[in-house]
C-alpha cells in the first residue's frame, strides 16, 4: 500500500511486458469478453444438439411424415458432422445469417431486426428511469438519515423498499394493470403504441431495481460519509452539495455499480416476462413463442441476443468502475 | 440455549410472520388437494368467467371452475416444484462449489472460472436456455430452474469453503474476479453451513417466483395440471372480466416468496449472521440542556463572566500586555468551557468536558494526552468539524474575533475556509481517492476565492512545490494512491496553505508516518509557521514531539485540561500526570535493559469518569481530597495545574526506575508540598 514513489520508478524501469495499467486492464477485460462470447455462441449452437431425441421430430410432431422430417433435418444441416455444422454456424454468424425460422420460414435476422427495437426501447427507458431516480433517492435518504438521524424516515424507507422490491416485476405488472388500466382506465392494458403505452411496462420493470439500488446507494453513501476524506472536504469548508457530490458520492459508486450491474443484467431478462404480460411485440414474446413452437433457429438467435446484451452491460459496468475507481483498475492489472 | 434462540426469533415480528405464513402454506399444500381437489376441477358451463359472488368467492375461470379453490389447491404443486428445484440447485451448487477445494489448483481454477462465467448470466436466461433443452413441462422446468440456480449457489459455497480451506484459495478467488462483496461475506461468516442454509431458504423463494414466471409464460406446468403461475397466465387474459383471477394467484406467489425470504432472515438472525442494532433510550443531557451545536450558552460579559475570562489567556496576556485585559485581536482562537457530548446507549457522555483553550497570533500550542483524552475532539470541535451526532457547547468560541456559533454556515465556510487549515492524522485516508491531488488542492481557492480553474491549479502546483513535493507539476495530476505517506502529508499541509491561514490545526500529523518522515513533516510545519506567521495547534500523544515544536503545552486527561505550561517549564511540571508522561519518554540515557516506564492503569472511560480528579485512581499522591474536582490554578507564572497535590522541583530524568514510575515519582521529587 505504501511506497508508491519507489513503485512508480520501478514500474517505469521494468522491462517490456509491463505497460500502462490501463492497457493491461483493458486487455484482460476484453479477453474475458471474448471468452464469454465464445462460450455463449458455442452453447447456443449446441442447444439444439443437447435436446434429447430428435428435435425436428419433436418440433414437427409425431404425425409428421418421415420424409418431411428428413427433409427438414437436411435443410437445417443436422445430418452433417457436428464440427462442420459448427463451422457453418460460425461463418453464418459472421455473415449475419442466423438461419430461417422453422415455423414462419422468415429469416431469423429479419424477425430479430423487427422485434429488437421494441425490447431495446423498453429496456433502455427502464434503465434511464432507474438511474435517474435510484441514485438521487438513495443519496437523499443517506443525507436525511446520516448519523442516525430521522429513524422514522429510515425505517419507512428500508421496509417499504424491501417490500416492493420483493415483488417480481411481472406480478407488479399485473397489479399495475389492475389499478391503472382496468380500474382507473387511465392507461392502455397492453400493446405497444404511444408514450402512454410505455408507462406501465417501464414502471413495472424499474420499480424493484430502483428501490434496491437506492438502498445500496444509501448504505454506501453513509459509509463514505464517515470516512476521513469527507472530513477533509468539510475541513476545506466546501459547500455541502460539493462535499456530497464531488467527494462522497463518487466514492460510494463502486459497489453500487457492481450490484447495479447485476440487477441490470437480470432486468434485461425481466423484460421477457413483462413483455408477455403487456403483449409487447418484442424479443420477449419472440423467445417464448419460439420455445413453445420448438422453433430452434429462432430460439438460438434469441438466446444469443439476450446473452450478448447481458455481456455488454457487464462490460459497461466494469469499464465505468475502472473510470470511477482507478485504484481497482490498477490493482486488477 | 439454541432452543431459546429459536423461540426468541419466533417472537420477533419477522420470525412470527414468516413462521405463520409458512406453516399456513404447508398445511394448505398438504390438505387443500385432498379437500378441494375435486371441487376445483368441477366445470360449470352456467357460470363462465364470472366475477366474485356468494357461490364463488373469487369468481370462476373460462370453464366455470372456482378460482379460489384452484388457488388453494395449486399450493401443493407450486411449493413442491419450487422445493424440488431448490434441492437440485443446492445439490449441484454444493458439488460445483467444493470442487476447487477438492481438485488441484489448476482444475479448481477452472471450476471457479466456469461458475463465474455462468453467474454473469441472469438465472432466468439460463432457465429459458435449459427449458429448451429439457423440453416444455413441469419436469423440464424443475430441471431448468434447478440448474440455473446452481451457479450462484456454487459460488457461495466456493467462497465460504475457500475461507475455511485457507488463504491460497482466497487469493485464487480474487484472481478469478470474485467480487468484494463476496469477500466481505466470507470475512463475516465464521463457518460454511449456516450461510448456506440461509441462502438455500432465500433461494427457495426465488425458485418459487421463477417457477411462477415459467408457468405464466406457458413453459412450466402444462394443463391439466396447474400452479399459481399457470392460473395467473389464464387469469390475465380475462383481467377485464374478473381481475381476481389474475390477482389472487399473484398475491399467493408474493406471499409465499416473502415467507421464504423472511424465514431466511430469521434463520440468519438466530445463527448470528446478522446483528440487530439495538439502541438504548437516551435521557436528557444530564447537567446540561440539550442544544443544537449552533446555539451555545454564551456567558454574559459581567463580573462572573470576566472571572471565567481571566483564564490562561489572561495569564499569558498578562505577561505580554502588562496585566490589562486581553486584546481581542491578539487571540486567534478563544474557547471557553468547551464541552462535547455524545448520545450513547446509557445516556450522554462527555469526552470533552469544560476545556478552555486560547491560541495567540503566531503561537505554537501543543495539546498532549493519551488516546481517549479528548484532544482530537477538542480540535475538531473548535474547528466546527465534530461528528454529526456530537453536541458541542461553549460559553465562548471565538476565531479571529468572530463568535463562531453566531455565524451562518455560509459565513463560517468563508471565514474558516480561508483562515483555518487542518492537517489530519492519517494521510492515507484523508485524501479523496478518486480525485487528482491537484484538483483537491485547487478546489479550496476555487470555492473560497473564486479563482479560475487555471489559476487555482497553478496555485496548487505552487503550493505543492512550496511543501517540497518533487516534480510538483506531474504530481498534481496524480491520484493520492500514487503518493507516499510523507508526501501526502506534505500535500495536506500544502492544501492548508492554498489561502493564507491564521491558524493551522495539526491533529497527530506525524503519528502514521515513520520516524524520518516525521521529522521532515515537523520541520515543514515549523517553517510554515515561521514564514506565514500562522498560529499552530499541534495535537499529539507524544510529549517529545510537542516539546520540540511548541512554545506552550496543554496537557489533557479524560476530557479536561490538567496542566498548562510553557515548554521551558516542562522540567518543573506540577501535575503528576504530566510528570508521568515525561517520565515515560525514553532518551539516550535510558537503560535499555530495563522495561520502559509506563503509567500503570488506563484512562477512565468518559462515561465512567470518577468524581473529582479523573487521574486520582492512577496517581500515587491521591487521597480523599482528590474526590473533589480540582480547578486549574496558578502554580507558577504562566503555569497552571488542576491538582490538589501539585508537585514541585525538577522532574526526574527518565527512566523512572522500573515499571512503576508513578510510585517512584514522590521519592525523587521530594514529596508533597
Amino acid at each position: 500500500m505504501t511506497a508508491p514513489p519507489v513503485a512508480v520508478t520501478r514500474r517505469g524501469g521494468l522491462p517490456a511486458g509491463v505497460r500502462n495499467p490501463w492497457l493491461v486492464f483493458l486487455g484482460r477485460r476484453f479477453a474475458r469478453l471474448v471468452v464469454s462470447l465464445a462460450v455463449l455462441v458455442t452453447l447456443a449452437f449446441l442447444m439444439i444438439h443437447l435436446v434429447p431425441g430428435d428435435p425436428v421430430r419433436a418440433a414437427l410432431g409425431l404425425t409428421a411424415p418421415a420424409e418431411l422430417v428428413e427433409a427438414r433435418r437436411e435443410s437445417l444441416g443436422l445430418n452433417d458432422p457436428l464440427i462442420v455444422q459448427y463451422g457453418n454456424y460460425l461463418s453464418g454468424l459472421f455473415r449475419g445469417d442466423l438461419g430461417v425460422s422453422m415455423t414462419s420460414g422468415v429469416p431469423v435476422v429479419d424477425t430479430i431486426g423487427q422485434r429488437l427495437p421494441a425490447s431495446a426501447s423498453l429496456g433502455l427507458s427502464a434503465f434511464v428511469v432507474i438511474m435517474v431516480s435510484a441514485i438521487p433517492l438513495g443519496l437523499a435518504m443517506a443525507v436525511l438519515t446520516r448519523g442516525g438521524r430521522r429513524r422514522g424516515v429510515e425505517l419507512g424507507f428500508t421496509s417499504t423498499s424491501a417490500m416492493i422490491a420483493a415483488i417480481p416485476e411481472f406480478l407488479l405488472a399485473v397489479g399495475l394493470i389492475f389499478v391503472f388500466a382496468v380500474t382507473l382506465g387511465w392507461l392502455p392494458v397492453a400493446g405497444r403504441g404511444g408514450l402512454d403505452s410505455y408507462l406501465l411496462p417501464v414502471l413495472a420493470l424499474s420499480a424493484g431495481p430502483t428501490l434496491v439500488i437506492a438502498r445500496i446507494v444509501r448504505v454506501e453513501a453513509l459509509a463514505v460519509f464517515g470516512q476521513d476524506f469527507v472530513r477533509t472536504a468539510r475541513a476545506k469548508r466546501l459547500p455541502p452539495w460539493r462535499v456530497y457530490f464531488r467527494h462522497a458520492f463518487p466514492n460510494a459508486l463502486t459497489s453500487t455499480l457492481t450490484i447495479g450491474g447485476l440487477l441490470l443484467g437480470s432486468m434485461i431478462v425481466g423484460t421477457v416476462l413483462v413483455e408477455n404480460v403487456f403483449a409487447w411485440p418484442g424479443m420477449g414474446m419472440t423467445i417464448v413463442q419460439s420455445i413453445l413452437a420448438k422453433d430452434y433457429p429462432l430460439v438460438q438467435a434469441a438466446v444469443l441476443v439476450y446473452g450478448l446484451a447481458v455481456l455488454l452491460v457487464n462490460l459497461m459496468v466494469d469499464l465505468l468502475l475502472a473510470v470511477v475507481d482507478p485504484r481497482s483498475t490498477i490493482r486488477e492489472a | 440455549m439454541r432452543l431459546t434462540h429459536w423461540l426468541n426469533a419466533l417472537r420477533s415480528p419477522v420470525g412470527a410472520v414468516s413462521a405463520t405464513l409458512l406453516s399456513a402454506f404447508i398445511v394448505l399444500a398438504l390438505i387443500a388437494p385432498i379437500i378441494w381437489g375435486d371441487a376445483a376441477e368441477q366445470t360449470d358451463p352456467s357460470a363462465l368467467s364470472q366475477g366474485p359472488s356468494a357461490e364463488h368467492f373469487l369468481g370462476t375461470d373460462g370453464l366455470g371452475r372456482d378460482i379460489w379453490m384452484r388457488v388453494l389447491v395449486a399450493t401443493r404443486t407450486s411449493l413442491g416444484l419450487a422445493v424440488l428445484a431448490t434441492l437440485i440447485a443446492v445439490s449441484i451448487g454444493t458439488l460445483l462449489g467444493v470442487l476447487p477445494a477438492v481438485l488441484g489448483r489448476r482444475a479448481g481454477r477452472l471450476a471457479v472460472a466456469l461458475v463465474n462465467l455462468a453467474v454473469a448470466f441472469p438465472a432466468l436466461l439460463l432457465a429459458l436456455f435449459f427449458a429448451v433443452i429439457f423440453g416444455i413441462g413441469a419436469k423440464g422446468a424443475v430441471l431448468a430452474i434447478g440448474i440455473a440456480g446452481a451457479p450462484s449457489f456454487a459460488r457461495l459455497v466456493q467462497t465460504n469453503v475457500a475461507a475455511v480451506a485457507g488463504r491460497d484459495f482466497v487469493s485464487a478467488a480474487r484472481v478469478a474476479g470474485v467480487g468484494r462483496v463476496r469477500l466481505v461475506f466470507r470475512h463475516l461468516l465464521p463457518n460454511v453451513g449456516e450461510p448456506l442454509v440461509v441462502n438455500a431458504t432465500v433461494m427457495a423463494g426465488g425458485a418459487l417466483l421463477a417457477f411462477a414466471g415459467l408457468s405464466f409464460l406457458g413453459i412450466g406446468v402444462q394443463p391439466p395440471t396447474y400452479d399459481w403461475g399457470r392460473l395467473l397466465g389464464e387469469g390475465l387474459s380475462r383481467i377485464y372480466l374478473n381481475p381476481a383471477a389474475a390477482l389472487a394467484p399473484g398475491v399467493a406467489v408474493v406471499l409465499a416468496g416473502l415467507a421464504f425470504t423472511l424465514l431466511g432472515e430469521t434463520i440468519a438472525q438466530v445463527v448470528g449472521l446478522r446483528t440487530t442494532a439495538r439502541r438504548g433510550h437516551l435521557g436528557v443531557l444530564p447537567t446540561l440542556r440539550r442544544r443544537e451545536p449552533d446555539e451555545p450558552t454564551t456567558t454574559q460579559p459581567g463580573s462572573n463572566g470576566a472571572s471565567v475570562y481571566d483564564g490562561v489567556s489572561t495569564q499569558h496576556a498578562a505577561a505580554s500586555t502588562d496585566g490589562s485585559t486581553v486584546r481581542p485581536d491578539d487571540a486567534v482562537l478563544v474557547a471557553r468551557d468547551l464541552t462535547v457530548s455524545f448520545p450513547g446507549p446509557r445516556g450522554w457522555t462527555h469526552p470533552v468536558d469544560g476545556v478552555d483553550l486560547t491560541v495567540h497570533r503566531g503561537e505554537t500550542v501543543g495539546i498532549v494526552g493519551e488516546s481517549g483524552s479528548g484532544k482530537s475532539l477538542t480540535a475538531l470541535a473548535v474547528a466546527r468539524l465534530a461528528p454529526e451526532e456530537a453536541v458541542v457547547r461553549a460559553s465562548t468560541l471565538n476565531f479571529l474575533g468572530t463568535s463562531l456559533p453566531d455565524r451562518s454556515d455560509a459565513e463560517l465556510r468563508r471565514l474558516l475556509g480561508t483562515s483555518m487549515a487542518m492537517v489530519f492524522q492519517d494521510p492515507m485516508t484523508s485524501f479523496n481517492p478518486s480525485m487528482r491531488v491537484g484538483r483537491q488542492l485547487a478546489e479550496v481557492t476555487r470555492t473560497h476565492e473564486g479563482h479560475s480553474r487555471r489559476a487555482a491549479w497553478d496555485r496548487a502546483v505552487d503550493r505543492l512545490r512550496k511543501v517540497r513535493v518533487p516534480a510538483a507539476e506531474r504530481r498534481a495530476a496524480q491520484y493520492p494512491h500514487e503518493f507516499s505517506g510523507g508526501m501526502r502529508q506534505r500535500a495536506m499541509i500544502g492544501m492548508g496553505l492554498m489561502s493564507s491561514p491564521d491558524l493551522v490545526i495539526a491533529d497527530e500529523p506525524t503519528t502514521a508516518l515513520d520516524v524520518t518522515v516525521q521529522r521532515q513533516v515537523l520541520r515543514l510545519l515549523r517553517e510554515v509557521q515561521r514564514e506565514s506567521g500562522a498560529a499552530v495547534v499541534l495535537i499529539s500523544h507524544d510529549i517529545a514531539v510537542v516539546s520540540q515544536m511548541c512554545e506552550r503545552i496543554v496537557v489533557m486527561y479524560s476530557g479536561r485540561v490538567v496542566e498548562e505550561l510553557p515548554v521551558d517549564r516542562l522540567a518543573e511540571a506540577a501535575h503528576p500526570y504530566t510528570r508521568a508522561l515525561l517520565g515515560s519518554v525514553p532518551d539516550l540515557a535510558t537503560d535499555v535493559d530495563r522495561p520502559l516506564a509506563t503509567i500503570p492503569g488506563r484512562p477512565p472511560d468518559p462515561g465512567a469518569r470518577p468524581p473529582g480528579c479523573a487521574f486520582a485512581p492512577r496517581c500515587a499522591f491521591a487521597d480523599d481530597t482528590c474526590t473533589a474536582p480540582p480547578v486549574l490554578e496558578d502554580v507558577a507564572p504562566r503555569q497552571r495545574a488542576a491538582c490538589w497535590h501539585p508537585q514541585s522541583g525538577p522532574v526526574a530524568p527518565s527512566p523512572l526506575a522500573g515499571a512503576e514510575p508513578a510510585v517512584d515519582v514522590p521519592t525523587r521529587t521530594g514529596g508533597q508540598p
